[in-house]
């Protein structure tokens, strides 16, 4: 059984609350990075990049039966951990889901206070392109 | 050095529980005691609006505020009062002098030069007064190590060019420009030149007379005085010429509802109630730079420059964006396999400040070919024991980002 928005919102909070350092958080982060599944090459486009943010982000969709499959990637490693949180969150899920879901963990980290403004706007950035890409999906969904 | 280090209060100040390593004094410098103290005594005993009440507190003000004047115009070497306009910044000066002079001065077809390496302030007003007037800005090309290709400065000048504005110092890379030279180069066919100084003044002295600049000008906060207080010199001849900027209330001799008469300057430029406070905290900086000897800050920046350099130099994989001969403790760099921004969040939580991103100055990363870099900014009252911690914490957080 797939984990649901809110659980995975859930776990990562909880595995945030294990560090209680903001630098052990962000090594983490950096880790997340590392460890993301990397985009293919010919996905890193002008169209998939996320406006907004101080490094170059991009984020790619794809739609397989209903569901929406992300990747990403970022030049800054930090914000690649990001990514791959934001990605992890979403991916796997059908528009609506995508569309009806709060991600609400960021906050819940205590990060969204914690980023420089410019990081959190790259940040709502990135969930608004990955909730633009749902209503796309939506929309070409529903015309077909 | 202890001594002057414990003048500056912040200095000792701990973040994520790691003492303080401020190598962002480009961005802005630290107040010294002095200063702060200057603030607080004028706000406590002194305050009142300046040129304007006939009683004595007003006088008061307005006197200290003209001896601070009288601080900037002695140290700057000045002719007179009048040539000393107290602004918000070097920003405020810039657009000033574009606008006013700019605006009376530059017509269709004419040109205006700058540098490649202009922060943002000293290119966008530029910029958009010869977009305005249908004339051309002209850029003078920096060579790989970031200085100033001098023949093509000199191929540039011609009888269109109506002024030239260039930086003394460069924020981005670090350069020290030959900027008597520059000047000297326009002043052959009577051009004048906006100098900005803002990397400048907080490094070593500057006599207006000596470069026989035409514009200069400083932003107060980059020089250890508070935010908001700045200051633009003109030669007073261009100065009166020149239209006001503002209008307002002390800037104005007689006014009916057809006809305003304007004063003398320097007050026909200060428009608003001025950063009274700002401005005797700026001469109090002055003053306490002076009483370390300006001599004494020069060796003893010069000898930390050549050492951080040649730590930096030492790093594994570290490439300096900028390599003039001669430049101030201000280092820009990119390490390989890392972000600038992953390495400055990571030196933050060690305790150190630096600047990431472009640092105002887009076109000139892209010449030097890089989207942002690491620039530590270094002021004298940083110390050769911060560089070593800085280069030890840079290595340590670069083996986490790339291992
Ligand atoms: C070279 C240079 N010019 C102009 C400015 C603008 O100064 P301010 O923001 O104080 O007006 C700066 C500040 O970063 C600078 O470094």
């Amino acid at each position: 059984m797939q984990q649901t928005i809110e659980e995975i919102q859930q776990e990562i909070v909880e595995e945030f609350e294990m560090f209680h350092e903001w630098q052990d958080k962000y090594e983490y982060l950096i880790q997340l990075g590392k460890e993301l599944d990397p985009m293919p090459v010919n996905t890193q486009t002008e169209e998939n990049k996320v406006k907004g943010c101080q490094s170059n982000v991009w984020v790619n969709a794809e739609y397989t039966d209903g569901k929406l499959f992300f990747t990403g990637d970022s030049d800054a490693l930090i914000v690649k951990g990001l990514v791959a949180l934001v990605l992890r969150v979403f991916t796997g899920n059908n528009p609506d889901e995508i569309l009806n879901a709060q991600p609400h963990f960021i906050a819940d980290i205590g990060l969204a206070n914690h980023l420089s403004p410019t990081r959190s706007n790259g940040l709502a950035a990135m969930v608004k392109q990955i909730k633009f890409y749902a209503l796309a999906y939506k929309t070409k969904a529903g015309l077909a | 050095m202890a001594k002057i280090r414990e003048n500056f209060p912040i200095l000792s100040t701990k973040v994520y529980g790691k003492p303080l390593v401020y190598f962002d004094n480009a961005a802005t410098s630290q107040k010294p005691q002095q200063v702060i103290d200057r603030l607080v005594k004028y706000y406590q005993e002194e305050n009142s609006n300046v040129h304007r009440g006939i009683y004595y507190l007003s006088e008061l003000a307005s006197a200290k505020y003209e001896e601070a004047r009288d601080v900037v115009r002695t140290h700057l070497n000045a002719n007179s009062l009048a040539e000393i306009i107290f602004v918000r910044g070097a920003t405020e000066g810039i657009n000033l002098v574009a606008n006013s002079w700019g605006k009376h001065n530059i017509v269709a077809g004419d040109e205006v030069i700058i540098s490649a390496m202009e922060h943002h302030a000293n290119l966008v007003p530029w910029q958009q007064l010869c977009k305005e007037k249908g004339a051309t800005l002209k850029v003078i090309p920096i060579d790989d190590n970031g200085e100033i290709i001098f023949e093509e400065y000199k191929n540039l000048l011609s009888d269109k060019t109506k002024i030239v504005a260039v930086a003394h110092t460069s924020n981005g890379i670090g350069t020290i420009n030959p900027i008597k030279e520059i000047i000297a180069e326009a002043h052959k066919k009577n051009i004048p030149v906006l100098v900005d100084g803002c990397q400048a003044s907080p490094h070593f002295k500057v006599d207006v007379k000596e470069l026989d600049c035409d514009f200069y000008v400083f932003s107060g906060h980059k020089t250890f005085a508070p935010t908001g207080i700045g200051v633009l010199y003109g030669k007073e001849n261009l100065l009166d010429a020149m239209p006001p900027y503002q209008m307002g209330g002390e800037m104005i001799k007689f006014v009916s509802f057809t006809e305003t008469t304007f004063n003398d300057l320097p007050i026909k430029f200060e428009a608003a109630t001025p950063n009274i406070a700002g401005a005797i905290g700026l001469a109090t900086a002055i003053e306490y730079v002076d009483s370390l000897g300006r001599n004494n800050i020069e060796n003893y920046e010069e000898d930390l420059k050549s050492y951080a350099l040649q730590k930096l130099q030492e790093v594994k994989n570290l490439k300096l964006i900028g390599n003039a001969k001669n430049r101030i403790p201000l280092f820009s760099f990119v390490v390989e396999g890392t972000h600038p921004l992953d390495l400055g969040t990571m030196l933050d939580f060690e305790g150190i400040a630096i600047r990431t991103g472009n640092h105002c100055a887009q076109p000139l990363m892209q010449r030097m070919g890089v989207a942002a870099t690491c620039r530590a900014s270094l002021a004298f009252y940083n110390t050769k024991a911060e560089v070593d911690y800085f280069v030890d914490s840079l290595n340590k957080v670069v083996k986490k980002l790339i291992s």
